[in-house]
């Protein structure tokens, strides 16, 4: 018997929940669950019940984190904030950008990012969060400002082995370490072409967009820059790109194969002053050997009049073998393929502008 | 002295289900003071409303004996005894 895979899909206006339970073959559509609320981060802890974790911000009740243990069918949430800034700080949490669960041997830490770029780290399962202080009270803090989108930590890669190893990355910023279980910090850039600073290789200020790593492959992570893809194997000391191949060094969002380490997937677009897929085709790029080389996947993807884009969050796999590949777009359409990215069928339409997308089998 | 904070529709859940909730504040109260027992007694329902700074959110409106907030002294505008404060979310959104 297929295992059921649940997909969750946070939009601008609530979330939306796929099932499948046929071999992810056909699919069942929920929602909106959390009408109205912008999803800029979900997450489905499957470590052990599985748990939805949902970053939910009203744009006139503010942020929130949700959980549930019961697919969706009813959500749970704190009396008090789940995130918030401590008074001496003088900040206010804007929302959410990231739950990332930890790793497997602490099932109950869960970490987040926010805006304002700040890390915070629970211990009972991503219900309430703490703030980290060493990321916060980095010098560089005061110089690190907003991209497009807000100043944000979108990337919280634990090791899967060390858990004084951790890196996160935001806009703009850049990629920082910590191997002290984040007392202290490193930018960790070397190699981030920022063609937008007066200096073209800075310690740190990269507008990085979102980096990818797998658990049995810990030193080396793939990064997608506002322009430029790089990869990293020295675990994020240094970064040399592997953008020969690819239609635009542009985008948002990349992800690497569960079950393959050497295999990474984007969505690239034309330029920073071009965000379209370049022609108007919708296709989604794939890796075999770590960025070597390049293969375009466009089967059942529209060939023609595609002038949307994939965000940060929005292109996801599941953890099945063989392994599912899904995204969502800024024009609310949701693609799902059943066997690595080599065909694709729409699961979802007509939804709101698709920001994050996370599946597993539950 | 006593305050009546009446609640929309969509705040209620945080308030056990409530279309209003009475605070019980002391003389010369502000409206900061109130959401500071509201903070007390109903910590879901007075974080829709403020953020942890204390600062009341951009999109919420507090109405004073028919003036919103912001056109007095925000959250430091002084409540009588009887006071209603009417919460509406503002226009906002797309």
């Amino acid at each position: 018997m297929a295992a059921t895979v649940l997909l969750a899909i946070g939009t601008r206006k609530g979330l939306w929940l796929a099932t499948s339970r046929h071999g992810r073959t056909t699919w069942e559509v929920t929602g909106p669950h959390l009408p109205m609320a912008d999803i800029y981060a979900v997450a489905i802890d499957t470590r052990r019940r599985p748990r939805i974790l949902v970053a939910a911000t009203s744009e006139h009740f503010g942020p929130s984190v949700l959980t549930s243990d019961d697919l969706g069918a009813s959500w749970q949430e704190p009396e008090h904030a789940p995130v918030a800034f401590p008074a001496d700080t003088d900040a206010a949490l804007t929302r959410v950008w990231q739950i990332a669960p930890g790793p497997a041997d602490e099932p109950d830490v869960v970490y987040a990012g926010t805006e304002p770029s700040a890390l915070f780290r629970s211990q009972d399962g991503g219900r309430t969060y703490e703030l980290v202080r060493g990321l916060w009270e980095h010098p560089h803090r005061k110089e690190w400002f907003p991209g497009g989108g807000g100043q944000a930590v979108h990337t919280i890669l634990a090791h899967p082995q060390d858990p004084q190893r951790m890196i996160v990355a935001m806009s703009t910023g850049g990629v920082y370490r910590t191997e002290d279980g984040g007392t202290s910090w490193q930018a960790s850039n070397r190699g981030i072409h920022a063609y937008f600073l007066p200096e073209e290789y800075p310690e740190f200020g990269q507008c990085v967009h979102k980096v990818a790593g797998h658990p049995a492959a810990p030193e080396r992570f793939f990064l997608q820059h506002h322009h430029g893809v790089y990869r990293s194997d020295d675990g994020a000391s240094s970064w040399h790109s592997i953008a020969d191949g690819l239609p635009g060094d542009f985008g948002f969002p990349i992800a690497v194969h569960p079950h393959r380490p050497d295999v990474v997937y984007g969505f690239p677009l034309v330029a920073d002053a071009r965000r379209f897929p370049p022609d108007g085709r919708c296709r989604v790029y794939r890796s075999e050997d770590a960025g070597e080389s390049w293969s375009a996947l466009s089967d059942g993807l529209p060939r023609e009049g595609f002038w949307s884009a994939v965000m940060r969050d929005a292109l996801c796999l599941d953890d099945a073998d063989p392994a599912g590949v899904y995204f969502g777009s800024r024009s609310g359409e949701v693609y799902a393929s059943a066997d690595e990215g080599d065909s694709w069928r729409r699961i979802a339409g007509h939804l709101p502008d698709v920001l994050s997308v996370r599946a597993a089998t539950v | 002295m006593r305050i009546t904070l009446l609640l929309p529709q969509m705040l209620r859940a945080s308030a056990d289900g409530a279309p209003r909730v009475e605070i019980e504040v002391s003389e010369g109260a502000t409206l900061g003071g109130v959401l500071d027992e509201l903070h007390a007694r109903h910590p879901a329902l007075e974080r829709r409303l403020r953020d942890e700074r204390r600062a009341l959110r951009r999109y919420v409106n507090f109405y004073l004996d028919g003036r919103e907030c912001r056109e007095l002294d925000g959250a430091a505008s002084r409540l009588a005894d009887g006071a209603e404060v009417l919460v509406i979310p503002s226009v906002a959104g797309g």
